[in-house]
């Protein structure tokens, strides 16, 4: 069972509390009446699952009930960093060791 | 004296205290603290049970978990009866109950043995081989044969009367083995103030020294020392020391689970006592002291009974006080077995020779051998043995060859080294790293925040490991974050025993230009031929070695056999050992019983069982119950004589002559509060909110961004800023989540706030054209007439002297309320309002009688008449989707090509032909009976009723383009006959809807 | 005959029954106990009003996660969220108190939608931690710590009421599971 840090709780918490919400960043398009068909496809149905870093939303469901987002290296199914719902996007990168860390971190 | 092969004055048990098992129906005695292999040997039994494959004669290999021969059934009673148990784990109590497995008829003479005199067929790849023709014969011969004469044990038939318990624990520093180095590193770390959960899979702790009885830790004899230091930890407020614990598996973040058998040693055990623990341990750091498992060694027919490793043999002297055999010959590459002969000798035990591959070993072995009148054969080799159910004899020569001599034994001991234990470690996902000087895999870099001291980290000088295994302990509590407010010293250590030496792969006389059965792992019957053979065959991986030879994959992992199937796949790729690789380690390091695993969640406590408040009393009235997600709700009230086809008939009767009364609680329900709550809905559903007036409500739809019907619901509107919203009963966790996501990252802007209300709420139906009547007495403050209070209104007033939330709408079609009341007073207001119904002829009805109601008026049932490809249009509830709302969730989704493409399926009604036939749901719907197979199914039966209302049988189905097939004759082939059915409309009683007003 | 006369002939006044009366339980160092009735308000707001709304509840609401309040009364205010307390009173009616407010805010009754089982005694932490995968160690879940959680198969709320005593809070429905998942625990409690 992992430990997955909230952003809200401001500590790592059990995973049973939580609950993935699938991937992280797409917004919904404000006219989305409007959109055309491929926007749409793209916007609802094109997903990345990337092998390694990944950018997902999690709810801490059982806990502060707060949606929020994470950055998860599906390799080592390590979680780099988690933050809050709204806030941009956090960069990170692969160091020579193999670890993920955020874009400037030392190791 | 318990054994005739107990040594007076040897071992640590007192001998005092014996007691009664039995072994094959045979009653035997042993002494308390006994392992059941203990305990076989001191009364002269080696035969222990069939191997897997060939069936082979088989012993006790070991002396402890590693065990891959001595599995056997083990139980106190037929229910507490656990098979491939380790006899030399299991301690034996009084009463137990042991027998042996893998023969028939008995273990002596077992007709499975024919398979070792087909062997030559039953290689390698075998089956892979053999089975691959005729095809057809796979499912109807080979598979179900394979399958009967595969598994090894049976699981008892009776359900396990005892129970099972978990424990969520967290510590800083978790020590995994207490031999020397795991108490010096618990001790360390708790005298540095962490706290501490120090396990070991044996009773006691000492590790190593349970054999090695000639190490002195601080001025005393190593095992004295370690249970003082056990002593002095089981003292400290902060340490938890589990004995009887392995912990089988290092999962992510440090958390490790052990399992703790709690009574499996106890002949009458407290039956509050659980019979195992799961402890979940999540560790700040872990100390890994899991100690090295002593390899055999791979010689021709090494599996005779009475062949062990050289450890067990002197764990079994020095502990358990018992002598393996009379005359025991000694076979190794490694000096541990040289003491282990020597203590053996000392206690009167005969020692032939003591054969050593190596040329030259040790001079000061070899001395105190002569001392003690030991031959020693050094350049020899075992180049078979002889003895059918035991050992005979042992055939030496020289490893270059030349003359031979049979040596006269009964039991064998050998040694090929040491292999530290790097299972917790490789569990970890860290990777080992083969070590040149010592040619050996050690830990590598630490993935998890875990340091690997003592023999599993290679470190084989007892004083150092010791000191190092402190620091490590020391250092694991500063990390956790504790200041040390003293520093525990490492006591001086030594020890006569040195590990020195070993081998890996077959042996003289069991190489590549040999055909012998030189087994490398036991349990699975794997031989140093089978991996050469692999490796001709073009396996060059080890992974693939391993699953076509299975060496390794037994339970016991290949904790013997795994470095000397690596050396003999080395060799034939004629590549050094690290660069053939090593396989993974996988938990469970030993196996767990389901019971532990499972715990607590056995019975009422598998799934919570979910009761309305009304529960009580639909028991009390003969409800027949079904499961609705994990809610019980009362199905049908049959009465004496009547079955669920009457009950149900007459429930449906009654509610549209007279009333009914239906418990509702279990639809979900949401408050919605804020300055922005009709906003929100009208983001949330396809329908427009902003006109609805407060008292009024309004039946929603609910969509996916894909356009496809998601819930529905009515929603009441009680204040320009609060509505309740009701869901679907199985619907209301994930409508709530759905709501929360758009609000929280869509729409965070929005003033409105959601809460789940559910469970607050008792809700009592009452529909009928007595609704009113059975109500009115009841209810204060609200004015119940038709024009205060229409169809699809809402008030808050009492009933009953406490509030409520009084809805007046229907899923009946027929004038009705739901009552909604706090639910701790639901039982009591329904037994009030039931006493004002049942005089005047109103029944209770359950959800069966409410499916035939709503579908006579053509009310969906979301997941029923919907599958998640639905749309509004294609229901029939276009009605229900403003037109004008610029935005709402799904409003783009519904406009796909193929959502708005002819031809989709829509809802229509299905009128048998016959009004007596009930349509199956799910049935396919044709056009043409009488197209060839595979016909074209143009839509499928959705809901599907006997209504006694309208005396015949009616139906609603998913039919391509169906709207404009009204009045059209469809067809739904079963497989008995072909049904006629004619496309209705979807209202089959009332089509003008005036009862709802009545 | 007028209205309320037939009322008070058709029915007595409504009796309130918790889901866990008379329910009783414990082994060796704990006992469990069903809660008594209170109020129970789920209250939402943004924390910037949350002076306001403390000044009406006459405590002070909390701000940091996994913490609680209570005044002198005995009315408690357990942080669950950012934006959200849990407020338990036994004896007053919290409410009533939040009508007044004008500051933005979501009350909601959810007295009967929750029960709460009182699990008390030497093994309390160890009845719990049968289920709850949660870190409850002083260091990490002191008295007056209060979290949404879950334990074995349910959601619940616990919040640590002093030395060796926790308040279990659960939905209704799962309350019998919950008992239940307590009591077995509570067998192995002094393990």
């Amino acid at each position: 069972m992992l430990l997955i840090h909230c952003p809200y709780c401001e500590e790592e918490r059990p995973e049973l509390e939580f609950r993935n919400a699938g991937e992280a960043h797409i917004e919904r398009p404000k006219n989305i009446a409007e959109i055309s068909d491929e926007d749409f496809e793209k916007f609802f149905f094109i997903r990345d699952n990337p092998k390694g870093v990944t950018y997902e939303r999690w709810r801490h469901i059982h806990g502060c009930a707060r949606f929020f987002n994470a950055v998860r290296d599906t390799v080592s199914d390590r979680f780099v960093t988690t933050y809050k719902a709204g806030e941009p996007r956090v960069e990170v990168e692969r160091g020579e060791d193999g670890l993920v860390r955020l874009t400037g971190a030392r190791p | 004296m318990s054994g005739a092969n107990r040594i007076k004055g040897k071992g640590r048990l007192t001998p005092a205290k014996t007691v009664r098992f039995t072994f094959d129906g045979k009653a035997l005695s042993a002494i308390e603290g006994d392992t059941l292999a203990s305990a076989l040997i001191a009364n002269g039994i080696h035969l222990t049970g069939r191997s897997f494959k060939y069936h082979r004669p088989r012993g006790i290999l070991s002396a402890g978990p590693e065990e891959p021969n001595a599995l056997m059934d083990v139980g106190r009673d037929a229910a507490r009866r656990t098979p491939n148990v380790r006899a030399t784990v299991q301690e034996v109590f009084d009463g137990l109950q042991a027998n042996s497995q893998n023969r028939w008829p008995s273990l002596s003479f077992d007709v499975g043995g024919l398979n070792n005199l087909a062997s030559p067929f039953f290689a390698a790849g075998f089956y892979y081989k053999t089975f691959m023709w005729p095809k057809a014969a796979w499912k109807r011969v080979y598979e179900p044969v394979i399958r009967a004469a595969a598994g090894l044990g049976v699981a008892p038939k009776e359900p396990d009367p005892d129970h099972y318990s978990n424990h969520n624990v967290h510590c800083d520093v978790l020590v995994i083995g207490g031999g020397a180095t795991g108490l010096a590193g618990a001790l360390a770390a708790a005298h540095a103030g962490a706290d501490v959960v120090l396990c070991d899979e044996q009773p006691e702790l000492g590790g190593a020294f349970h054999h090695e009885t000639d190490a002195e830790v601080d001025g005393m004899p190593g095992w004295d020392w370690a249970q003082a230091a056990t002593a002095e930890l089981r003292g400290m407020d902060n340490v938890r020391v589990l004995t009887r614990t392995t912990a089988f598996g290092y999962q992510a973040q440090n958390h490790v689970g052990l399992v703790e058998r709690v009574t499996e040693h106890l002949d009458r055990p407290d039956p509050a006592l659980p019979r195992e623990r799961l402890w979940q341990v999540r560790a700040g750091r872990v100390v890994i002291a899991t100690g090295a498992i002593e390899r055999h060694m791979v010689f021709a027919n090494n599996d005779r009974p009475g062949i062990m490793l050289a450890s067990a043999a002197r764990t079994f002297l020095n502990h358990f006080g018992v002598a393996v055999g009379a005359k025991v010959g000694v076979y190794t590459a490694c000096d541990s077995a040289w003491n282990a002969a020597f203590d053996l000798k000392r206690a009167g035990v005969s020692v032939p020779a003591i054969v050593d591959v190596r040329p030259d070993p040790d001079p000061a072995l070899v001395a105190w051998a002569k001392e003690l009148g030991i031959e020693v054969l050094a350049g020899h080799a075992v180049l078979d043995t002889s003895g059918s159910l035991r050992v005979r004899s042992m055939k030496v020569g020289k490893a270059s060859g030349g003359s031979t001599r049979d040596i006269a034994i009964d039991a064998l001991i050998m040694s090929a080294g040491w292999t530290p234990s790097v299972h917790m470690y490789s569990q970890s996902r860290g990777k080992v790293v083969w070590d040149e000087a010592s040619e050996r895999f050690l830990p590598g870099r630490n993935v998890q925040d875990c340091v690997s001291v003592g023999a599993c980290n290679g470190d084989d000088e007892l004083g150092e490991a010791i000191a190092d295994a402190a620091r490590a302990g020391h250092e694991a509590a500063l990390a956790t974050g504790r200041k040390a407010k003293s520093a525990w010293t490492a006591p001086e250590a030594e020890t006569r025993t040195s590990w020195t030496g070993g081998m890996k792969g077959s042996a003289a006389g069991a190489g590549p230009d040999t055909t012998v059965k030189a087994f490398v792992d036991f349990q699975n019957d794997v031989t140093a031929k089978d991996i050469r053979l692999a490796v001709r065959e073009g396996m060059h991986s080890i992974e693939h070695v391993k699953r076509f030879t299975t060496n390794g994959m037994a339970t016991d992992q290949g904790k013997t056999s795994n470095i000397h199937g690596l050396a003999i796949a080395a060799e034939m790729l004629d590549k050094p050992i690290p660069q053939v690789g090593l396989t993974t380690f996988r938990s469970p390091y030993t196996p767990v019983t389901f019971g532990a695993i499972v715990n607590h969640s056995r019975g009422p406590l598998f799934d919570p069982a979910r009761k309305t408040p009304v529960h009580d009393w639909e028991v009390a009235h003969g409800a027949v119950f079904e499961d609705v997600g994990q809610w019980k709700r009362a199905w049908y009230y049959p009465r004496a004589g009547e079955d669920m086809h009457d009950a149900v008939n007459r429930e449906c009767r009654t509610v549209r002559a007279a009333a009914g009364m239906f418990d509702a609680s279990t639809l979900g329900k949401i408050e919605v509060v804020g300055p922005d709550a009709a906003q929100f809905l009208n983001l949330m559903y396809t329908n427009g909110w902003d006109k609805l007036q407060p008292g009024r409500c309004k039946y929603g739809i609910m969509l996916r961004e894909d356009g496809f019907i998601y819930d529905d619901g009515v929603v009441g509107r009680l204040a320009e800023d609060r509505f309740h919203v009701t869901t679907t009963t199985g619907g209301a966790p994930r409508v709530m989540h759905h709501m929360e996501d758009y609000l929280q990252t869509e729409f965070p802007d929005l003033k409105v706030w959601l809460t789940s209300t559910t469970e607050q709420w008792a809700v009592i139906a009452v529909q009928g054209p007595k609704a009113r009547e059975i109500i009115a007495p009841l209810v204060e403050d609200i004015d119940l007439s038709n024009e205060a209070m229409p169809h699809m209104s809402v008030r808050e007033g009492r009933i009953c002297g406490v509030p409520t939330r009084l809805f007046r709408m229907s899923f009946t079609g027929e004038a009705g309320y739901e009552i909604n009341v706090p639910a701790d007073y639901g039982a009591s207001i329904w037994e009030a309002l039931w006493s004002r119904a049942e005089p005047l002829g109103a029944c209770a009805y359950g959800t069966e009688t409410m499916h035939v109601l709503r579908a006579e008026k053509g009310y969906i049932i979301v997941g029923q008449d919907t599958d998640g490809t639905v749309t509004p249009d294609d229901a029939g509830l276009n009605w229900a989707v403003a037109k004008k709302k610029p935005d709402f969730v799904g409003i783009r989704g519904m406009k796909r090509p193929d959502l708005v493409a002819p031809g989709r399926k829509q809802l229509v009604g299905l009128l048998t032909r016959d009004a007596k036939m009930v349509l199956e749901e799910g049935a396919q719907i044709v056009a043409d009976p009488n197209q060839s197979v595979p016909m074209t199914m143009i839509g499928h039966v959705t809901s599907s009723y006997w209504s006694e209302n309208c005396g015949r049988s009616i139906a609603m189905g998913l039919v391509a383009d169906g709207r404009a097939l009204k009045g059209k004759t469809l067809y739904v082939p079963m497989p008995d006959r072909t049904i006629e059915v004619e496309i209705s409309d979807t209202v089959f009683i009332d089509k003008e809807g005036v009862r709802l007003n009545g | 005959m007028a209205k309320s006369a037939q009322r008070a002939q058709a029915a007595a006044e409504a009796i309130r029954v918790e889901p866990l009366l008379g329910r009783i339980s414990g082994a060796a160092g704990v006992s469990l106990t069903p809660a008594k009735p209170a109020a129970r308000v789920s209250l939402r707001a943004n924390p910037v009003d949350a002076k306001t709304l403390s000044k009406a509840l006459g405590l002070d609401l909390p701000l940091k996660p996994k913490t609680s309040s209570a005044n002198a009364k005995g009315r408690l205010a357990l942080w669950l969220g950012p934006d959200e307390w849990l407020l338990i009173d036994e004896s007053g009616d919290p409410m009533a108190d939040l009508k007044k407010v004008r500051a933005l805010h979501s009350a909601v009754d959810v007295s009967h939608r929750n029960t709460a089982i009182l699990v008390a005694g030497t093994g309390a932490r160890a009845t719990l931690e049968a289920g709850c995968p949660q870190d409850l160690r002083e260091s990490a879940f002191p008295v007056g710590a209060a979290s949404r959680t879950v334990m074995g198969k349910i959601e619940v709320v616990i919040y640590r009421s002093g030395e060796s005593e926790y308040r279990v809070e659960c939905w209704r429905s799962f309350s019998d599971y919950a008992f239940t998942f307590l009591s077995d625990a509570a067998r192995d409690c002094l393990a």
